[in-house]
């Protein structure tokens, strides 16, 4: 091959990565502004061969309850996806045991009523296998009055509904001779970071985002920062935050808590870890079949190139 | 545009391939020439090896092929089965309490009616007594119920779907005094077997249990 | 179809006398078994196959999905989540959907590239690249709707971007939009009737791709040394070395589409269209689906609204009357070295204009939008007309098909 043609592959390969590049970069441009870093982390379902930890969803399901499910729901779940596979795989008595104490609002009864005659309460009935995990609050605007208006977002999905930039913008090139230099860097940088994303399957910005949610609060805004009665948190765009910080924060200084400490980052994790699962109950199955596809498909590309090959021998073209 | 006719060029080297299809190799060795109607099967045996190779190539590639092509169908199909939602849809508990003799309910299971009747001594009498020997589904009435005062079953009729009369007090319920279809006028007796008319079986009994006097759960 | 004639000869009498009624057998014979082609063809022809099987892939993906999904404002977001949960193999359908129509759109671009650079527009193929031009603006449409049907925050708000483009029109701009939407804003009605007209759109698209491989049929296929086949050394049937070529890359297309339909299914999409449709807040930064990148940089690179959506547009058309803008009679640019540079400069613009589509819309971003969309519509109005003036003639072209094929290898 001459190297001209050499080069006109090289270019068309590139576009090709480009493409899908625009695709990435399309991805994370709402985090644009947001100039603070969030880490990748080492999660056990990343990559061709992840699935998840069913212990670290069961611990993950377990801060969810206890914690986030006192403001938000997940209505696209129901209890009894916690008992499939794939998932923390609480098994049917476990199940039971947890929703002992669960209690849902009642359909209207034999009479049409959903609230008490004589207190005016709510009706509530046992939640069973099939109910959702709702929301605490009946409807957004309760939801939004018992948080000083700012509204809990449901988690089902929440780990599909945020991501992480692989590449900073930077749109304020110093001088105009400077800005096809800047350019071609950022274009260099953003097909990098593209082939990165691809050869690692990166699709965990989500839990990578809770994670560095949950772990960058500040017990106090920087100088100079006013963020009113919200919290300070330093990968939340535009930093502040009306959800207080639900995990705690890491105590800093030599009396740190180390173990306080840990525990924060182990309860993030793994909260992260449920929330991705949340958003993705299939992806054990679902790796565990993509890699019997390409497998095969590899095979069979190999088996028709020799196919290809051997019906064009002989054949000048 | 000359015609493409392979079966008239003058091959050297003749190959096979699937669908019958037989070609010369040596078409892009420079000139071919056409020759009205001669053949090209002369030298077949010269390349009995190569062509063997290259079969065996060309049926495993094809069915390996095929294997993928017929897995890749299944979710297609499968896609169209009740899905996780709809299995899991849960058994109902169902408060009998209100219902007194001689009433029936209806509720809905799994999108399906089912049909609650409180029967008194009378229906239970006619029923128990019927020689199932001679019945279209023989089966005893006390084969159907779990409580003979409590006859539980779903409201579709086993011909072709519709849901029988017989629920409400003014309904025509068919000439065994039970249940009666008026899609194609199948008649059902007080224990919900088929006497008369088209349908094939007796109402189906669903699973159910009974949680307490007052309470059953059916699924 | 293709004017060679039929040497077809049923071999049971059924068959026969099913020929003299409707001869499918025979048209199936001709047009994709022996259909002569010329022999010189590179991977780069082999796209339309892969595109074949991407559109058998949308529309069966595409039929099932119509079968669980419900087109209501209140219900999509979550049906297509039903979709991904609940419904049985349901996650891989609609994987296999989403990441489809990205698959098509990559291979439909290095077919629109391969036309481009081996002239397959010039005469007697102008139809059939009118034709093409005519499928690439249904698959955009078919994909701007299918996007919108999720009905997440990118959903919303990119039907009413796209939908707003009309209300540039003089005088009548508002009314069209409301038309468009059934309603004052995007909203159920729109829904609704987008997920009908996703449906119509690729029907007709399958009739238009029908037009054209006949129109191809009518005139045979270019290929890289843009020489017309002047004889049946220049050619070869079909089947099965065209199939066999064609069905290796198809397959080799597969594997990277299975590689991100499994592995990568949300990377091509948004993370902001899992946030469900808010029609009072829109997202920080809106983009379109990656492959309208390039035409959204230069809608963003005019300054002027009604300036803006004519440059889009006008983005587009000026490809379909590239056959008029180039009457040079050396298609491939294999032999016009210049024309060949300014092509591959045409190319690199593209890309960039893709990347600057996906960034927002300030600083130099926008000056180097606006001197990149520059280039794309000189290089269309000026550069292509002038070079078609020059490079008229070029020694080193061969005589015939055959005459490359011997020589050069």
């Amino acid at each position: 091959m001459s190297i001209k043609r050499t080069l006109a592959s090289f270019a068309v390969v590139l576009t090709v990565f480009g493409g899908i590049g625009m695709a990435g970069a399309a991805d994370k441009a709402g985090e644009h502004h947001d100039k603070s870093h969030v880490e990748r982390q080492n999660w056990s379902f990343s990559g061709l061969l992840g699935s998840y930890d069913k212990a670290q969803l069961k611990r993950g399901f377990t801060v969810y309850s206890e914690v986030c499910s006192a403001c938000h729901g997940m209505n696209l779940l129901s209890w009894r996806n916690l008992m499939e596979e794939g998932g923390p795989e609480f098994t049917k008595d476990e199940l039971k045991a947890l929703l002992a104490e669960k209690e849902v609002p009642a359909e209207p009864n034999d009479e049409g009523l959903t609230h008490s005659d004589e207190d005016g309460s709510r009706l509530m009935r046992k939640a069973l296998f099939t109910d959702r995990m709702l929301s605490p609050y009946a409807n957004d605007k309760a939801a939004m009055a018992a948080n000083g208006g700012a509204l809990p977002p449901d988690l089902s999905v929440m780990a599909k509904a945020r991501g992480i930039p692989h590449a900073a913008d930077n749109s304020e090139a110093s001088a105009w001779y400077a800005a096809p230099f800047y350019g071609l860097m950022e274009y260099a940088g953003w097909i990098g970071g593209t082939l990165k994303d691809i050869a690692t399957q990166y699709q965990e910005g989500g839990a990578d985002y809770i994670y560095a949610l949950m772990t960058t609060y500040a017990d106090e805004a920087p100088a100079g920062v006013d963020v009113g009665d919200k919290s300070f948190n330093h990968v939340f765009p535009g930093n502040a935050i009306s959800m207080a910080a639900p995990l705690g924060t890491f105590e800093t200084g030599a009396d740190a808590d180390k173990e306080a400490n840990k525990e924060l980052d182990a309860k993030s994790r793994d909260v992260s870890a449920f929330l991705m699962w949340a958003s993705e109950p299939h992806l054990n199955a679902r790796k565990n079949l993509g890699l019997k596809v390409l497998i095969y498909l590899i095979i069979l590309s190999g088996l028709m190139y020799a196919v290809k090959r051997t019906i064009w021998a002989g054949v000048k073209h | 545009m000359d015609t493409l006719d392979l079966r008239t060029f003058k091959c050297k080297k003749r190959r096979t391939f699937p669908l019958g299809l037989n070609f010369c190799s040596n078409l892009g060795e420079g000139k071919y020439v056409i020759e009205g109607k001669e053949t090209m099967t002369a030298t077949m045996d010269e390349h009995q090896e190569g062509t063997s190779r290259r079969n065996f190539l060309y049926i495993s590639t094809g069915a390996f092929a095929s294997v993928g092509a017929a897995a890749v169908i299944w979710p297609f199909v499968d896609q169209m089965n009740p899905d996780a939602s709809q299995k899991a849809l849960a058994s109902i508990e169902v408060d009998i309490a209100p219902v007194t003799v001689g009433q029936a309910i209806t509720v809905l299971w799994r999108g399906k009616p089912v049909f609650i009747r409180h029967r008194g001594a009378p229906e239970i009498e006619d029923a128990g007594k019927v020689d199932v020997s001679g019945l279209k589904d023989p089966q005893k009435d006390s084969e159907r119920t779990k409580k003979p005062e409590w006859l539980i079953m779903v409201g579709i009729c086993t011909h072709l779907g519709c849901v029988p009369n017989g629920q409400k007090s003014g309904d025509v319920k068919g000439d065994y005094n039970g249940w009666f279809c008026p899609c194609h006028g199948s008649h059902y007796d007080t224990s919900g077997r088929i006497r008369k008319g088209p349908a094939p079986l007796n109402l189906e009994v669903p699973e159910y249990s009974f949680l307490s006097d007052t309470k059953v759960k059916i699924g | 179809m293709g004017h060679h004639e039929s040497n077809y000869e049923p071999k049971w009498d059924i068959a026969k006398w099913f020929d003299e009624r409707l001869p499918v057998a025979r048209m199936v014979s001709d047009q994709f078994i022996v259909f002569p082609t010329p022999r010189n063809l590179n991977y780069w022809w082999t796209m339309g196959m892969v595109l074949f099987f991407f559109l058998i892939i949308q529309l069966i993906t595409g039929i099932i999905l119509a079968m669980h999904y419900i087109p209501h404002a209140d219900m999509a977001f979550n049906s297509v989540e039903h979709i991904m949960r609940d419904v049985n193999w349901g996650w891989l359908l609609r994987n296999m959907h989403s990441n489809g129509a990205s698959f098509f759109f990559i291979a439909v671009y290095i077919h629109i590239l391969r036309g481009m650079y081996y002239g397959s527009y010039k005469a007697p193929r102008e139809i059939l690249w009118l034709v093409g031009v005519v499928i690439y603006i249904m698959m955009m449409a078919a994909a701007f709707m299918g996007y919108v049907l999720p009905w997440g925050q990118m959903s919303f708000w990119g039907a009413t971007v796209i939908t707003n483009l009309f209300s540039a029109i003089p005088i009548v701009g508002d009314s069209i939009t409301q038309f468009l939407w059934g309603a004052y804003a995007v909203s159920q009605p729109t829904l609704n009737r987008f997920y009908s007209l996703h449906y119509l759109v690729p029907m007709l698209l399958v009739a238009f791709v029908f037009i054209h491989v006949w129109a191809l049929h009518v005139v045979g296929s270019n290929n890289p040394e843009g020489l017309s086949v002047k004889s049946s050394d220049d050619t070869l049937p079909f089947h099965p070395y065209f199939t066999m070529k064609d069905m290796y890359m198809s397959v080799v297309f597969l594997t990277i589409y299975a590689f991100f339909v499994f592995y990568m299914g949300n990377y091509m999409g948004h993370p902001d269209n899992f946030i469900r449709a808010n029609p009072v807040v829109t997202p920080a930064h809106i983009v379109p689906e990656w492959y309208f990148l390039p035409f959204y940089a230069v809608l963003r690179a005019i300054p002027d609204k009604l300036g803006g959506v004519i440059a889009m547009f006008g983005a587009i058309m000026v490809v379909a009357v590239l056959p008029w803008l180039d009457r040079n009679p050396i298609r491939s640019l294999r032999y016009r070295p210049k024309a060949r540079l300014f092509f591959w400069l045409f190319v690199i613009v593209a890309m960039l204009l893709g990347f600057l589509g996906a960034k927002p819309a300030e600083g130099w971003y926008v000056t180097a939008s606006r001197i990149l969309t520059a280039y794309w519509f000189i290089y269309f109005l000026v550069i292509v007309p002038l070079l078609s003036k020059m490079e008229t003639t070029n020694r080193r072209m061969p005589g015939s098909i055959t005459d490359a094929v011997l020589n050069n290898h």
